[in-house]
């Protein structure tokens, strides 16, 4: 099991870093810090713990560094400074095989777009994890077939990704992360492209899916009510910084600032509406 | 007028250079030569050695492997005849050996630079501006150094046909595999991928469509050099024409002129029909 620990994470997008990164650390915001220095603040001073076997949600709105923050925790983009722990491991210092194989076998992602190979069949797609790590034909076949399964896409594994839905598309994103059996899942806005009933339903499945296999999951979300349907844990990030991380219900309660209450403020009324 | 004293001329020191070169590497350049020479007698002695109707069979095939059409099959079949009717079938031949062979080199030659101007900034930054003057000097101008490197013959021409047939295969093998989804590539990578099974699994297989695209104008433009290099001492279709102009024979000219027609649309349709991938077409309907 996986406990993933980020430490002071500092991103900048640009020319200058240490000199961003010290305005970041007085605490400029990044429209000030965008126009002196021409660099992009993607996160600053970002820390906090996953613990395993939940489902931790990352939510802000587009530009808060939400993605940026995800691919830090498999190294699809590096950070400027700060560390990141895989149980207690800095997974920055890896070589690149080492990264490889930590990608291999520790994480896998699923992606908004779903990034699925288009000249693979969706056994072929789902699979892929295993058959990059070398598996055995057989063995990748069985497994792969499995999840397909798994996520009710029977009948259509010799089909090619351009032949299906949104939907199923994600469906088979969800099995290709499932069959690389990974202790964490990274699932960046996974669930954003797809319409609200089968996004309701493929929330529904996660849950069940989470509440059986125990995994990690990191989910990125810009929805309210996605991170509070899904989420044992919530951070907010707001223009590349932390605002808050609690429960759900402590988020309800106890908004850190107004930002965050603002937001809470909708969902609320939204509830209220409906009782 | 431009003040004197201000003019440099570079001819002189370019000369000496060449016949530096000449002098010094000529060994080197009579290797590549022989090796090159090896390559293109044994596509020509194949493609003449054969029954004609051998190779229609072969050249129809190939259309019904790519395209599935009975008509196209037909059509390449009668214009393949309507060659040999002609009585340019042989001539065919020895243009087609060289533009193979051309082909050949230019793939060789393109590809690998094509994928390092995908892969690397500095690579593309610096290839694209020699591209451009590859495509932009007049042929004549890098005739006479090629000449003086290797001489008289087949093998001059299939050089200079590439320096000026391989600049599309680059660009859009390029251009291919730059196009391919970003998230793709992102997720291949976050599996893990290593960067040849990136290369060869993913990138070149969805950059496949644009770099036949490239391929087809590298042959085009292979066939279109054919008379220029007939003027280095390459035989076949181009040295008809020439002969046609020389002797203002108009019907010698245009019959060879057919013969090239013919040919560049039959591998063009041949090589588009490839290019399709049978997912595109599926992906159409």
């Amino acid at each position: 099991m996986a406990e993933i620990e980020i430490r002071n994470v500092y991103k900048i997008f640009g020319q200058n870093t240490a000199q961003t990164i010290e305005l970041a650390k007085q605490g400029l915001d990044k429209a000030t810090i965008l126009a002196k220095t021409g660099s992009n603040m993607g996160l600053a001073d970002v820390s906090l713990k996953v613990a395993s076997g939940r489902i931790f949600v990352i939510m802000g709105l587009s530009g808060s560094g939400k993605s940026t923050l995800v691919r830090h925790l498999n190294r699809l983009i590096e950070p400027s400074s700060g560390e990141i722990l895989f149980d207690g491991q800095n997974i920055l210092t890896l070589n690149p095989r080492d990264l490889r194989a930590f990608r291999m076998r520790r994480v896998s992602m699923v992606f908004q777009s779903f990034g699925l190979m288009p000249h693979y069949t969706v056994l072929q797609n789902a699979g892929y994890g295993l058959t990059v790590r070398g598996e055995p034909h057989a063995q990748v076949r069985d497994i792969a077939m499995k999840w397909i399964e798994t996520v009710g896409l029977k009948g259509y594994e010799n089909k090619f990704p351009f032949e299906l839905s949104g939907g199923m598309k994600q469906r088979v994103g969800l099995a290709r992360a499932l069959a690389a059996d990974t202790d964490v899942i990274l699932m960046d806005e996974a669930f954003s492209a797809l319409d609200p009933l089968i996004r309701a339903e493929m929330q529904d499945q996660l849950i069940e899916l989470q509440r059986t296999l125990a995994k990690t999951i990191v989910f990125i979300t810009h929805d309210l009510d996605e991170a509070l349907r899904i989420g044992s844990e919530i951070a907010i990030l707001r223009d590349g910084r932390l605002v808050q991380v609690d429960t759900p219900g402590a988020i309800l309660r106890n908004p850190a600032n107004d930002y965050v209450a603002r937001f809470v403020q909708r969902h609320a009324n939204h509830a209220l509406a409906h009782d | 007028m431009f003040p004197e004293s201000l003019q440099l001329s570079i001819r002189s020191p370019i000369n000496d250079w060449v016949e530096a070169v000449v002098i010094n590497h000529g060994a080197t350049f009579k290797a590549i030569s022989n090796a090159i020479l090896q390559v293109v007698l044994l596509v020509e002695s194949v493609l003449r050695g054969l029954p004609w109707w051998t190779v229609i069979i072969v050249f129809v095939a190939l259309a019904w492997a790519s395209t599935r059409k009975i008509v196209f099959c037909a059509i390449v079949g009668v214009m393949m005849v309507a060659v040999g009717v002609l009585g340019l079938w042989d001539l065919t031949m020895q243009t087609l050996a060289l533009m193979l062979v051309a082909t050949l080199v230019s793939v060789l030659i393109g590809l690998p630079i094509g994928i390092l101007c995908a892969k690397n900034r500095i690579a593309r930054t610096i290839t694209l501006p020699v591209l451009d003057v590859m495509q932009t000097m007049p042929s004549f101008v890098y005739l006479i150094p090629v000449l003086m490197l290797f001489g008289l013959g087949k093998v001059p021409a299939i050089l200079a046909t590439v320096v000026y047939a391989v600049p599309p295969l680059i660009r859009l093998t390029d251009l291919g595999i730059r196009q391919v989804d970003a998230e793709v590539v992102e997720a291949a990578t976050a599996f893990g991928t290593a960067p040849a099974r990136l290369l060869f699994g993913v990138e070149l297989p969805l950059a496949t469509p644009t770099i036949m695209a490239g391929l087809n104008q590298t042959v085009m433009m292979a066939l279109s050099m054919v008379v220029v290099a007939s003027m280095i001492g390459a035989r076949g279709l181009g040295e008809q024409v020439l002969n046609g102009i020389q002797t203002l024979d108009v019907g010698r000219g245009l019959e060879a002129g057919i013969g090239i027609v013919i040919l560049a649309i039959v591998l063009d349709r041949i090589m588009q029909g490839f290019g399709r991938s049978r997912l595109e077409e599926a992906r159409n309907g």
